[in-house]
């Protein structure tokens, strides 16, 4: 498929000097430009560098446009999970309700925000034919009468003309009472535009006869029924007939008389002249478009569209205007020209939204496929893919880009770790919630990166439960190692514990790594010695050491607790647990060369203390209870 | 695209690098100008480590060393409690030329340093203790035979990839005809290992960038030279008994002269679906592959040649801080360029400014919360064939 180039845009940044260099850093959403000079060492540059933040015209930032995702949001997801199993032909009707959803989210975004309406109110329009071309994909008979609804939704102004003109004191004197019924006649709205004649008809009772043959004229139009018995052909039997008596009343110069009710003759008749003379009542090609196959082939198929669309723009637009961008999205619809639709919207509008959600609907209805493409499904998931990526750089919708990357299924995956690794941590809410996105996926590394990331932040700012606790959950032994070393120093420091909780519920954590354990364990001693169960306390502090759970640095401390137990008026430490004790403090000392004052005189008091102990409990030991 | 602010960076003369970190919420920019003293010459790159290692940044400069800093939190006393400054933690003096550029190795291979020098040497150096940024060990140095400007390392962390990095040389001997080297490492050697030589790039290369990996098992890689060129090397399968580094197809993907002059950076986004580079001709442009993976200019981002505008009142708010934080004893460096950093508005508030502090004060700070720049509105370029949808006539009865 030929790609058209286009030019790419200019941004102007605003630069001291054009010559200078531009360089250039990515950011999340945006990239940052300054002036410098590459290879240039030492070069006095101007008085004020800046920094500039450009970003994509997109219109994320706005809060309105942030409903129609939120929104737009919960109707994607609903429409990835429709059955698989039905056949195609039961889900045309989710499919089309499905895009009249997407519509009406749409509308409802418009009636708040008026500067988007135009470019809202286009792509509601480009939809609406989508649905009716492409979803719906109306046979002959119905098409008509689906583009008419089309027409009647995108041109309401006639009702408001119409509203005016009836409020008036005379209507059928109004200047604009004859617009009001040519335009309801354009629309196919004949019911209407006869109960308008009636009021002009009172008025003229001389010429009840010609307004009562146009009323017949009108009510006679055959419309097609598409539930009802009368097939296509019977209907346009019917309709020929009718044109023909319409021609008749025309040729017969029924209406001469009366120039208004000459040119709706000559509207039923389908004269092309007359209905560019009511360019302005059209407004537009497609309106012209669709009243001419109102009036002369409202059998079209779908396969002639394209002809008469192409014929009408050609037509009705004047020699010096140029077709606009609009124009040719609609034209290439009518031609059925599905990629090329989604192309010209891509380049027309300056967000993915619309050919994001729009490609994905109809890649569901497996139109893209069938046109033979066989990107069709690499097009869905690269549209996807962009509006979600510029999604991810808005604080809050990041949210909303996890579910559409959850239904890429080349590249969704990679391309969210990539992403949500880079959302910034800013609060411990937004980090849990960040993570339970991640092990939903079971995404493991971004997991363990994340809770890394809370720990390191967290120990950098001396917040050592948090630390720990993060590093727990990223089941990093290393880190936490460090971190309980850090909480023992403090102890040491300080006498007490920080964030007494966290450790005595560390629970099966505790694990993790040898220190940590230790850690545990350790405050669950002071637990045990405050509840003054000594026994049990005596017997884990020994383990500690025996056990090789305690590093050789803290031994020193965990003698020392022991001291108060050793010096209770009972005896609490057995014979063999002070044996033990003893051969702990001699291992302790045999490496230890150091002759510090302090040091030497608890060793001293240990040994004593010690020495004491063993006589007691080898005394108690040896007792006979009476 | 469209300028949505300009913060006005606290330099005084040219800046040579900016880098966001790596969840774009601060950025460093390092420059040539006469503040307080952290390199002594040019400071050509700066950039972040992974957050995982803390906030940790490297510089390298024209003054031949590498120097990494890292941020801490004051405790010393209750008046710096919960503020924060960053100190320089190591300089690394290995190189005897200028080092031209510095870059941290993907994190899954731990906090791993690498530079590169106008002497044509890459240097790896390790922290083995991520706790203690002062220790840092050289464990690599690899002689390129030229002069090197710039280096990239492959960012896959698949295990299907051992370590790879690519070396960009701007040396103008024409005896060594590709300067664009990758080195791999090898697992049995334990060495890194000159795999492939960019033949077909011959002339000097200023920077260079391997794309975020997205799972491919092929590698690609961007190079600035005298255009932009994008390369695909895709390994080809070892026999078992091969041991020694993997051997690539290259293919070039894209090669763009829109610049029409020397291209002097590359880099992509983080989804390598964009590539931005930098040029002579002044012009940022922006590069992007559709699904049929066509490499095309979506965008160009251009200096207009005007001057800022003084009635921010900016100018004035710079030779305040230059003067509040530049000590006399700094001012004995003439002739000499310093590098300094500048943080947004975007952390907490600072009190102020101390010697070895490399922040602005508070008066610069609020300045920039205030009102950014508001350049001349240029108003926005419109794309050849696709104006903004006319708003359609159906806009007033709504």
């Amino acid at each position: 498929m030929e790609e058209v180039d286009v030019e790419p845009a200019i941004t102007n940044i605003p630069a001291a000097s054009a010559g200078t260099h531009l360089g250039f850093a990515w950011g999340p959403g945006d990239i940052l430009v300054y002036e410098t000079l590459y290879k240039a060492s030492g070069a006095i540059g101007s008085g004020c560098p800046c920094i500039h933040e450009v970003r994509k015209d997109e219109d994320i930032y706005s809060p309105i446009l942030r409903k129609l995702f939120n929104e737009s949001h919960h109707i994607f997801v609903g429409l990835q999970t429709i059955g698989e199993d039905l056949p195609s032909k039961n889900k045309k009707p989710q499919f089309v309700s499905i895009s009249k959803n997407y519509r009406s989210v749409i509308r409802a975004c418009m009636e708040e925000l008026q500067q988007v309406v135009s470019i809202l109110l286009a792509i509601e329009l480009i939809w609406n034919l989508c649905e009716v071309l492409f979803i719906d994909a109306a046979p002959a008979g119905s098409l008509l009468l689906h583009l008419l609804d089309w027409v009647r939704l995108h041109k309401a102004d006639v009702d408001e003309k119409a509203r005016e003109v009836l409020q008036s004191e005379s209507p059928a004197e109004h200047h604009d009472y004859w617009n009001v019924v040519v335009s309801y006649v354009l629309q196919g709205r004949l019911e209407e535009a006869r109960q308008m004649l009636v009021k002009q008809a009172t008025l003229q009772p001389a010429a009840r006869s010609m307004y009562k043959l146009m009323d017949t004229l009108l009510s006679k139009m055959p419309f097609y029924n598409p539930g009802g018995t009368q097939t296509l052909t019977e209907f346009d039997v019917k309709w020929r007939h009718w044109h023909e008596e319409v021609d008749r009343c025309l040729q017969d110069n029924s209406f001469a008389s009366n120039k208004h009710l000459e040119v709706i003759c000559k509207i039923l008749v389908g004269d092309e002249d007359t209905l560019l003379e009511h360019k302005d009542l059209l407004s537009t090609w497609y309106h012209f478009l669709v009243t001419r196959l109102l009036f002369c082939h409202p059998t079209v198929k779908p396969t002639e569209l394209h002809y008469y669309a192409q014929s009408c723009l050609t037509m009705f637009l004047d020699s010096r205007s140029v077709p606009e961008p609009l124009d040719s999205i609609l034209l290439a619809a009518f031609e059925f020209d599905i990629h090329q639709v989604i192309k010209d919207c891509s380049i027309a509008l300056n967000n993915w939204w619309f050919v994001a959600h729009l490609t994905d609907l109809l890649d569901h209805c497996k139109l893209l496929q069938s046109h033979n493409l066989h990107f069709g499904s690499n097009l869905r998931e690269f549209l996807l893919l962009e509006y979600a990526s510029g999604l991810f750089t808005h604080h809050s919708l990041w949210q909303l880009a996890v579910d559409y990357f959850d239904h890429c299924p080349e590249f969704g995956r990679v391309y969210l770790e990539l992403q949500i690794e880079r959302v910034p941590l800013d609060t411990e809410r937004k980090a849990l919630k960040v993570l339970r996105i991640c092990e939903q996926r079971q995404m493991s590394e971004q997991v363990r990166s994340i809770c890394k990331i809370m720990a390191m932040r967290a120990l950098r700012n001396n917040r050592l439960g948090s630390a720990l606790s993060w590093s727990i959950r990223a089941k990093d032994a290393a880190f936490a190692t460090l971190i309980s070393e850090k909480f023992l120093q403090d102890y040491c420091a300080r006498g007490t514990f920080s964030d007494l909780d966290l450790i005595d519920n560390l629970g099966p954590a505790m694990l993790l790594s040898d220190r940590l354990t230790f850690l545990g364990k350790y405050r669950e001693f002071h637990k045990l010695y405050g509840e003054k169960r000594s026994g049990e306390a005596a017997k884990l502090l020994l383990s500690l050491m025996t056990a090789k759970i305690a590093p050789r640095s803290f031994w020193m401390t965990l003698l020392t607790d022991a001291l108060p137990l050793l010096e209770q008026k009972e005896v609490i430490f057995s014979a063999d647990q002070t044996h033990e004790l003893m051969f702990c403090l001699e291992e302790l000392t045999s490496l230890n060369t150091t002759d510090e004052d302090t040091e030497l005189t608890k060793v001293e008091l240990l040994r004593l203390a010690l020495a004491r102990n063993l006589a007691r409990a080898i005394v108690k030991e040896g007792t006979v209870e009476a | 695209m469209f300028v949505a602010r300009s913060i006005a960076a606290d330099h005084k003369d040219l800046i040579h690098d900016v880098s966001y970190d790596f969840h774009g919420r601060r950025m460093a920019t390092c420059s040539s100008d006469q503040s307080v003293k952290t390199h002594s010459g040019s400071v050509w790159r700066v950039t972040w480590a992974h957050p995982e290692f803390g906030q940790v940044l490297a510089s390298c400069s024209f003054d031949r060393t590498a120097a990494v800093w890292e941020e801490i939190v004051g405790e010393s006393n209750d008046k710096q409690r919960g503020l924060s400054h960053w100190i320089k933690r190591t300089t690394l003096v290995d190189s005897r030329t200028s080092v031209t550029d510095v870059k941290f190795a993907p994190k899954h291979m731990g906090l791993m340093l690498t530079t590169c020098s106008a002497d044509g040497v890459v240097r790896i150096y390790e922290a083995p203790d991520v706790m203690n940024l002062s220790q840092w060990s050289l464990q690599h140095e690899i002689s390129c035979k030229l002069s090197c400007s710039c280096i990239s390392w492959n960012p896959s962390s698949s295990r299907a990839h051992p370590p790879m990095f690519a070396v960009g040389s701007d040396d103008s001997n024409v005896t060594y005809g590709g300067k664009v080297q990758i080195y791999e490492y090898n697992e049995n050697t334990r060495k890194y290992a000159k795999a492939e030589t960019l033949m077909t790039v011959t002339d000097a290369v200023h920077d260079i960038a391997f794309a975020p990996n997205l799972g491919r098992s092929f590698h690609v890689l961007a190079i600035a030279t005298k255009d932009v060129r994008i390369f695909k090397l895709v390994p080809m399968r070892k026999e078992s008994t091969s041991t020694g580094p993997t051997k690539f197809e290259v293919q070039i993907v894209a090669q763009f002269d829109n610049h029409n002059s020397q291209v002097w950076r590359v880099s992509w986004n983080i989804t390598s679906t964009l590539l931005a580079s930098s040029g002579d001709d002044g012009c940022v442009r922006l590069w992007k592959a559709n699904y049929m993976d066509n490499w095309k200019c979506t965008g160009i981002l251009k200096g207009d040649g005007s001057p800022l505008s003084g009635s921010s009142g900016q100018p004035t708010a710079m030779s305040t801080v230059v003067g509040s934080s530049v000590h006399t004893s700094q001012n004995a460096l003439n002739g000499m360029s310093a590098g300094r950093y500048f943080f947004p508005p975007l952390d907490l508030p600072r009190a102020g400014t101390r010697y070895g502090h490399l922040l602005p004060p508070s008066s610069l700070i609020e300045h920039c919360d205030a009102e950014p720049i508001q350049p001349q509105q240029q108003p926005l370029p419109h794309r050849h064939s696709s104006r903004a949808l006319l708003p359609l006539p159906e806009a007033e009865g709504q």
